[in-house]
């Protein structure tokens, strides 16, 4: 059999969408395409990494994400460790160089990191010899989420050049939508922004979106509407009167929905708050691609583990 | 740039001539066809497949399904040799468990490939039996695999290289053994494409 011409990343860490060109990008989505067929197999195995450690260092609490990494490795047959902050040396006031070092110590091939401190995992990248995935750093980036939430939107509307998403609810606390507002740029997409005054961080706009406060006007003819879960935990004081407020002026209803296009999708992140940001009828209707992107996750976590793990020791490394 | 001298070793006739004969002895050694399915192996053993359920369908007036497998997830190298190949889908629609199984691929080499093939058809159940057919055998085994249905037994030198071009994929039909040292056609053709695209 003649091999396909050789193809990658051209970055040895997946730290965030901004440094990903349109190209890989495309990259990525693809490879996720063929990794989705997996997931239908009687067998939900491949032995492509086999022999391989991923350490899943979650400093942050989180479910879905690491669940959905978790489950990535494991279907590409690595050997995989989860480490969460509760009952490991952190609590004990370990610092997350020291913590990751000791890891690294132990020759892990990649580390998938959350954390709540912005560029934790660009730390790491520098201060590690393993390929490191972020998962997630604080109010920064969210790569894998914004690539499958792109997985998806490609997947329902067939394209996502000229798309217009509406992104609605708590941009401030938000590192989905940074990602989300980059991958969309990159690929031609239109993106409006729609939240509290209170919770859109100043200078959004600079990003090449659109943003009002008057969810409506957001809404209005969108091919894709995204949700923001309200992140209570991390708003340090009231940034709006109340949740029933907040439901008045930014829930999903299905009334709302139908300013959009006919065919519209409705997306959000999770976990979601029913009543806050979105509305039963809505995360449960037809319109509601929630569970999707969860699937989806899955199959684009997978490929970003192969493809990084092509380029292990490459002197492409950034 | 080396010189193009190439051997040309099967053009569309032999080709033609020569799946016929093949899916004539699959017919022969496989008389219940009730069970049977073809599976072809990215790229170019998937038109082979197409090719040879084709001529099953003329002789026997019978449809025999064709699978499509990417064994690039099951390649044993798949974490040592730097950039992976670009992952296509596999798209095996029907049920494998109790089926016979005719794996299709054009060049039977090393046979790692063929052991990646195993691994990834085991994967999707529990074939009866597999058994497999290779337009070109050059030798140079790694493995103790061998084929069933072979079309053509071509010698070779370690260091050359036997390209099989199909319509499906490189629009004609050839199969050549490129010399070391030498360009293939194919690489003229990307090269030239390359070129093109630049201009």
């Amino acid at each position: 059999m003649t091999p396909e011409p050789g193809v990658r990343l051209r970055h040895r860490h997946l730290l965030g969408i901004e440094p990903l060109d349109a190209g890989e990008i495309g990259l990525i989505l693809d490879t996720a395409e063929s990794f989705l067929e997996i997931s239908t197999r009687p067998i939900k195995k491949v032995p492509t990494l086999r022999g391989r450690t991923i350490v899943n260092l979650f400093m942050e609490p989180s479910t879905r994400t690491r669940s959905s990494f978790e489950i990535a490795e494991k279907r590409l047959s690595a050997d995989s460790l989860n480490f969460s902050v509760s009952g490991s040396s952190v609590s004990k006031g370990e610092s997350l160089l020291d913590t990751a070092r000791n890891l690294e110590a132990m020759a892990p091939d990649m580390i998938v990191v959350r954390h709540s401190a912005a560029g934790a995992p660009h730390m790491l990248a520098r201060a590690c010899r393993s390929i490191i995935v972020n998962a997630g750093d604080g109010a920064h980036e969210h790569p894998t989420q914004a690539l499958l939430d792109a997985f998806t939107m490609r997947q329902k509307k067939g394209k996502l050049a000229g798309l217009k998403v509406a992104i609605v609810g708590d941009l401030l606390h938000s590192r989905v939508v940074r990602s989300n507002i980059f991958l969309l740029g990159k690929v031609g997409a239109e993106v409006h922004v729609s939240g509290p005054p209170t919770l859109i961080p100043p200078g959004l706009d600079r990003l090449g979106v659109k943003v009002v406060t008057r969810m409506e006007t957001a809404l209005e003819g969108a091919d894709v509407i995204m949700m923001l879960r309200v992140q209570r935990e991390r708003m340090v004081r009231g940034a709006f009167p109340s949740v029933r407020e907040y439901f008045n002026l930014y829930g999903l209803t299905e009334e709302r929905v139908r300013l959009a296009r006919k065919d519209v999708i409705v997306m959000h992140p999770g976990p979601i708050n029913r009543g806050v940001e979105i509305a039963a009828e809505v995360a449960d209707g037809p319109t509601s691609v929630i569970l999707d992107q969860v699937t989806n996750g899955v199959a684009v976590r997978m490929a970003v583990l192969y493809l990084l793990s092509g380029g292990a020791g490459s002197e492409l490394a950034s | 740039m080396p010189a193009n001298n190439d051997a040309l070793v099967m053009d569309e006739v032999k080709i033609d001539r020569t799946l016929t004969r093949m899916a004539h002895e699959i017919l022969e050694k496989n008389r219940d066809l009730e069970d049977l399915v073809l599976v072809g192996i990215r790229t170019r053993g998937v038109p082979l497949a197409e090719r040879l359920a084709a001529r099953i369908k003329d002789i026997e007036k019978l449809e025999i399904p064709v699978g499509v497998l990417d064994i690039t997830l099951y390649r044993d190298d798949a974490t040592t040799v730097g950039p992976h190949a670009l992952l296509k889908a596999t798209l095996i629609h029907f049920p494998i468990d109790g089926k016979k199984i005719i794996l299709v691929d054009d060049v039977l080499f090393t046979g790692r490939t063929i052991r990646a093939a195993l691994d990834g058809i085991i994967d999707f159940g529990r074939p009866s039996s597999i058994q497999l057919a290779v337009l070109v055998d050059r030798g140079h085994r790694e493995l103790p695999i061998r084929a069933d249905y072979v079309g053509k037994n071509l010698p070779t030198a370690r260091d050359e290289t036997v390209e099989v071009h199909l319509k499906e994929e490189d629009g004609r039909d050839e199969v050549h053994i490129v010399r070391p040292g030498t360009t293939s056609r194919r690489t003229e053709e990307r090269a030239a494409e390359k070129e093109k695209k630049k201009a």
